[in-house]
């Protein structure tokens, strides 16, 4: 009896796992960000280059930051929502314009129309490596302490918004609420 | 001469395959030590973009500013494991050809030894097993005939 069960039970164990791992995408890289402190930076403005946005200034509210491009197709996929989002009224949504053509990107929110409170220009993309962006569009989620809450990887959508963003943001102002 | 020739082709097909080869064609430092160490941190970290290929064999934009990265890092005289830790710090684990060890990854590490174990394990059983059925009737079924 043992004679079958044993291989049956190994046989089923290595069904589950590969049945498992087919399921995962394997472009989809966890961050090892989240749980820490979001990297620093203090970026031009995409519109004025003289007018500076810096995280020290989105301290102490959740805000949400997208990694955007105009060269990149995704981006242009998730823009009505990031639209229907900033409608909301949320929380700041900051850009993160991620090694693009000043004038290109200007005229992309012209056009499209701009979901952004603020776009950071990031042209050499040394504060990308430190957010560990890998493939635009990404967009992370920051508590009101600083500490990276959620990393969207790939177009954001209305439903992973209201089903991963928004409790997240609503924890995080009742945490602090709680704190003061 | 015809040897002369023949080694002069052969001499030159070796630079054309070096030329197809390298992707980062623009020597990163005059120090061949320096250079040596970059061409090796490069060829164990990945590149996220093209996941199946090192940041020294892509030319993805964000290789080519991974290698600019860790040729900074070089010349500002960080340790290997010193870029290593920057890398894993942003990109995780991932970003490593060879993997560390660790908490969550032991049991992989382990598997091979445990896999030998339990293959011992079985093989003794079994033959134990059989000899202690041999040796209940040591003659075989066929004892009772002659």
């Amino acid at each position: 009896m043992l004679k079958f069960i044993v291989p049956l039970v190994m046989f089923v164990a290595l069904g589950a796992f590969l049945f498992v791992g087919l399921q995962r995408n394997p472009a989809y890289v966890p961050s090892p960000l989240i749980g820490k402190p979001a990297p620093e930076f203090s970026l031009p403005s995409l519109q004025d280059a003289a007018y500076p946005i810096s995280t020290k200034d989105l301290a102490g509210q959740p805000w949400v930051l997208n990694v955007w491009g105009t060269w990149c197709g995704g981006c242009r996929e998730e823009h009505d929502v990031l639209l229907a989002i900033a409608k909301q009224n949320a929380v700041p949504l900051i850009g993160l314009n991620w090694k693009d053509d000043n004038a290109a990107a200007q005229a992309w929110l012209r056009d499209l129309g701009n979901p952004y409170a603020a776009v950071a220009e990031d042209q050499v993309g040394r504060t990308a490596i430190d957010w560990g962006v890998y493939g635009a569009p990404e967009t992370f989620l920051i508590g009101p302490d600083g500490i990276v809450l959620y990393k969207h990887i790939a177009p954001m959508t209305l439903e992973v918004w209201a089903t991963e963003f928004l409790p997240r943001i609503e924890a995080a102002r009742n945490g602090q609420g709680s704190k003061t | 001469m015809k040897d002369l020739i023949r080694a002069l082709f052969l001499a030159l097909a070796f630079a054309a395959a070096n030329v197809a080869l390298a992707i980062d064609t623009e020597r990163a430092f005059d120090d061949p030590a320096l250079q040596s160490r970059y061409e090796n941190i490069n060829r164990e970290l990945r590149c996220l973009v093209c996941q199946n290929q090192t940041i020294a064999d892509s030319n993805a934009t964000l290789a080519q500013d991974l290698r600019h990265e860790v040729r900074g890092m070089l010349a500002a005289g960080k340790t290997d494991d010193e870029i290593r830790t920057f890398m894993i710090e942003r990109y995780g684990d991932f970003v490593l050809y060879r993997p560390r060890m660790t908490a969550g990854n032991f049991l992989l590490w382990a598997a091979p030894v445990l896999l030998l174990a339990f293959g011992a394990f079985a093989v003794v059983r079994v033959v134990r097993q059989r000899s202690a059925e041999s040796d209940i009737d040591p003659a075989g079924p066929e004892a009772g005939k002659s």
